[in-house]
């Protein structure tokens, strides 16, 4: 099929594509469609399923049924954490359940939560220096610079070196170098001293966005709008539109790159 | 002649409660036409070295550091292919005694090697550590003394090394009895150093957070008799034992009313002032006992 030459794409089209692409179950797949097959072994039991999928949607089309350990299906949210090895190999391996393909012979297990330390706090009376990090989360002195975290990072982030960032009270590096962490949890599972560095991390962003960069006038404009109460009344409105009136509207919205 | 670049390590606490002893050691070092490069990357030293015979994982970080130094040379940071300088006396000793280990233990390190398979090399033992007073011991005290152009005359200081630097024998930077790299840079520096056989007494190191009061005691016993020989100052390349000697004089004072405060120094900071290098790298804000008064008083400031 030839792609038409105007630049300008059907959102309708678009959307559909998208929900194609990430439907949330394989419910309809035809067995006799499916030409390759693979095992996995979903916490010990062997499946057989598409070769194509991804160990989410596999484990959808062998039964299972995610109530929690799955969210975006993306690769955003970091809910679907996944321990995996593959058959004849002593490495454990780690990755995000919607956005890994299943192999052959691998055997695999969900880990929706990690039972990790989050400090509360309230930003504005944190001092913005390193006894700060260490407060909330002490067991940052602990590091043996093992790399243990980085070996497990789902999102290959050198999640080791802003640790040592941080020790070193170096919060730029520890920022850059931590800023895609989808906070999936596996680098504070793994971690040997039982740092939990995604928390950290987000403590120092935190601290670093407050202190460290400028203030964002299009946001303190918004803010100040939304304690005027503009948007009060366009959302009551908006929330009692009906399903067709609300694609309408959302189809026709204004966009950033228009 | 080129300038010499030499690779170098600065420790953790060199980037926060430390930043004078970096800041004044690099102008130094630049002063005396070496360049410190630093690591382009670098963890934490591992502190405290590991007596511990079975667990490797004590000395993964000092070893990640030794390693480093192989892509400097590959990149041509540096013209010297083999050193590695630091400041700090226990990143120095934790470095250095994990240097020795693991010339002795090839088993250990092919370990170490094998775990840290991230890495783009091995290490393969072909660093040295070395303390910066080695550095400035190597370009002799005639050099020193030729950049000097204020001269700490009248300053009495004692030379405080504390334990790091000299001990245990193996990793020790001078005699551990009676070292003199110290005595030697303040007097081409024109000040006059004091002995004091408490100059290799332990300051009470990291019982700081657990509890100050033997710090205190030690700290107290180690300024008292300094003074009591006639020294204004001391001068340290601990960040540590600066902490102990300086800022726990609060808790001394409150203790022992009489005690008079005593600033504390790197020793790279009188350098500097000696050497009339910017007052930028002094960093005086960050000592506990103010030292320009004494300073004022020698018009050296
Ligand atoms: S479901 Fe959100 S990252 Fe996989």
């Amino acid at each position: 099929m030839k792609e038409t030459k105007s630049k300008k794409l059907d959102p309708e089209k678009v959307m559909e594509r998208i929900a194609e692409a990430s439907r949330p179950t394989v419910a309809g797949v035809e067995e006799k469609d499916v030409r390759h097959w693979v095992t996995i072994y979903v916490m010990g039991r062997g499946y057989s399923v598409p070769a194509d999928l991804t160990i989410l949607t596999a484990m959808e089309y062998a039964g299972y049924k995610f109530i929690r350990g799955c969210g975006c299906r993306q690769g955003f949210c970091g809910a679907c954490s996944t321990v995996y090895r593959r058959h004849g190999e002593y490495k454990l391996q780690t990755g995000m359940a919607c956005q890994t393909r299943v192999e052959d012979g691998m055997y695999l297990v969900q880990i929706p939560f990690s039972p990790a330390e989050k400090a509360s706090y309230d930003i504005s009376k944190e001092a913005y220096k390193v006894n700060t990090l260490l407060k909330h989360y002490p067991e940052l002195a602990r590091c043996v610079a093992c790399n243990t975290c980085t070996k497990a990072c789902t999102q290959d982030l050198q999640v080791m070196d802003y640790i040592q960032a941080a020790i070193r009270g170096d919060f730029e590096t520890c920022v850059n170098e931590s800023f895609d962490c989808i906070q999936c949890g596996m680098c504070a599972l793994r971690c040997p001293a039982e740092i939990v560095q995604y928390n950290m991390a987000q403590l120092a962003r935190r601290l670093y966005g407050r202190n460290d960069r400028p203030e964002p006038k299009h946001l303190t404009d918004r803010l100040k709008e939304i304690e005027q109460g503009k948007f009060v009344k366009p959302l009551d409105e908006i929330t009692k539109k009906s399903k067709e009136e609300l694609e309408k509207l959302y189809y026709s919205r204004e966009k950033e790159s228009d | 002649m080129s300038q010499t670049k030499i690779a170098y390590y600065p420790g953790c606490t060199l980037k926060t409660t430390a930043k004078n002893f970096e800041d004044s050691a690099l102008a130094v070092a630049r002063a005396l036409d070496i360049e410190l490069v630093e690591l382009p990357k670098w963890n934490c030293c591992g502190t405290v070295y590991s007596l511990t015979d079975d667990n490797l994982m004590y000395h993964i970080a000092p070893v990640r550091n030794l390693l480093r130094v192989k892509q400097m040379v590959r990149d041509e940071l540096v013209t010297d292919d083999h050193r590695m300088v630091v400041l700090c006396s226990m990143c120095y000793n934790a470095l250095k005694r994990t240097n020795l280990r693991v010339k002795e233990n090839p088993e250990d390190l092919q370990k170490i090697n094998d775990f840290m398979y991230l890495e783009d090399d091995d290490y393969e033992l072909n660093v040295d550590v070395i303390h910066f007073l080695d550095l400035l011991k190597e370009i002799g005290v005639e050099k020193i003394r030729e950049k000097v152009v204020k001269p700490l005359n009248g300053l009495k200081v004692l030379p405080y090394y504390g334990c790091m630097l000299l001990r245990p024998k193996e990793v020790g930077i001078d005699d551990p009895e009676e070292p003199n790299l110290q005595e030697n840079i303040l007097a081409a520096l024109g000040a006059e150093p004091i002995d004091s056989p408490y100059r290799k007494v332990c300051c009470g190191s990291y019982l700081t957070v657990d509890n100050k009061y033997v710090v205190v005691e030690l700290a107290y016993k180690i300024l008292s008799h300094a003074q009591k020989a006639g020294a204004q100052a001391l001068t340290t390349s601990c960040p540590l034992c600066a902490f102990n000697l300086d800022n726990r004089q609060k808790e001394i004072k409150e203790k022992y009313p009489g005690f008079k405060n005593i600033p504390v120094f790197y020793f790279t900071q009188l350098m500097a002032l000696a050497f009339g290098l910017s007052n930028e790298c002094y960093g005086f804000d960050l000592h506990h006992t103010k030292p320009e008064p004494l300073l004022k008083e020698k018009q050296l400031c």
